[in-house]
């Protein structure tokens, strides 16, 4: 069993995800704060 | 404490706890003055430090001589357990701060602080399943830990349910804060399972004064750790920005309806 494979797949699937969720926390932000101006 | 009333009998008085930092803080544009700079602050080395963990847990480490090079999983699966917890012990802190004092921040910090925390749950389930697939031989176990940590995410996602109804429904916001407070019955039960049942996930190995990972192979975990932390209070606080910008602008939606 190649163990990297599941390493990999763990490291890819939190970074994405922690990415994903920072990307789309920061456009809801700046779209809320545009429109609050 | 005592007060003396006219005629000079003692009587037990009762007053508000003062927490005059917290009181600040409640000021929407204390808070945005203070929150806009510190953004960046947090996200940034945040990134810096998270990144760099990675890098050192899957390079400059020695393998496990048990579980091989899997046991690089650690410095992804720790802080997503520690944050999916941590972040519900923010919700509960922020919750008891509504129902005592009705600052409207402090709801809006525990419905902000909910998402993150119901990913990190989730990547918390799914590494940690990732990881016993080649080291116990199975995705899943009902043991202990995994379903306590599970109920936990089940948990997360009733309360953006809820806190959403609440929302729509013009509810003054007590429902939920009292849901995230009864919520904290969990974290025990989480943190203890390894000790009350015989489970499947391994003990406590990583404390706050010791631990039995060798420091060869634990250090990059202070990186991720932080890391994902400061990332973690980031998102969140720009979750709490963009919450109030929307409040306000509703706010002002309604004035000029009036």
């Amino acid at each position: 069993m190649n163990h990297w494979a599941f390493v990999a797949a763990a490291y890819v699937l939190t970074l994405a995800a922690t990415a994903g969720l920072l990307f789309a926390s920061w456009r809801t932000m700046r779209a809320a704060e545009r429109d609050g101006r | 404490m005592t007060d003396e009333v006219g005629d000079g009998t003692a009587i037990f008085a009762y007053r508000a706890i003062d927490v005059p930092s917290l009181h600040a803080l409640a000021n929407p544009a204390r808070f945005l003055r203070l929150a806009r700079p510190l953004t960046p602050a947090l996200l940034w080395p945040g990134g810096v430090l998270a990144l760099f963990g990675c890098w050192a847990g899957l390079t400059q480490t020695p393998s496990d001589y048990l579980q091989g090079e899997t046991v690089r999983i650690l410095y992804i699966h720790v802080p997503t357990a520690w944050l999916g917890m941590g972040g519900w012990t923010g919700i509960a802190v922020s919750s008891i701060v509504y129902l005592v004092w009705r600052h409207p921040l402090a709801r809006i910090a525990a419905r902000s602080i909910a998402l993150p925390g119901a990913l990190f749950a989730f990547l918390c389930l799914a590494t940690g399943s990732i990881w016993g697939r080649p080291t116990w031989g199975t995705w899943w176990q009902w043991d202990g830990r995994l379903t306590s940590m599970l109920l936990l995410f089940f948990v997360y996602l009733a309360y953006m349910a809820l806190a959403r109804a609440d929302a729509e429904q013009g509810g003054d916001g007590r429902v939920p804060a009292i849901y995230g407070v009864a919520g904290t019955v969990l974290l025990p039960i989480i943190r203890y399972s390894v000790v009350w049942w015989n489970t499947l996930h391994q003990g406590q190995s990583i404390g706050l004064t010791s631990s039995t990972i060798a420091p060869s192979m634990l250090w990059p975990l202070w990186f991720t750790l932080s890391g994902f932390t400061f990332v973690f209070a980031g998102i969140v606080l720009m979750r709490m920005r963009g919450a109030l910008a929307r409040e306000k602008r509703e706010a002002r939606m309604r004035r000029m309806a009036a």
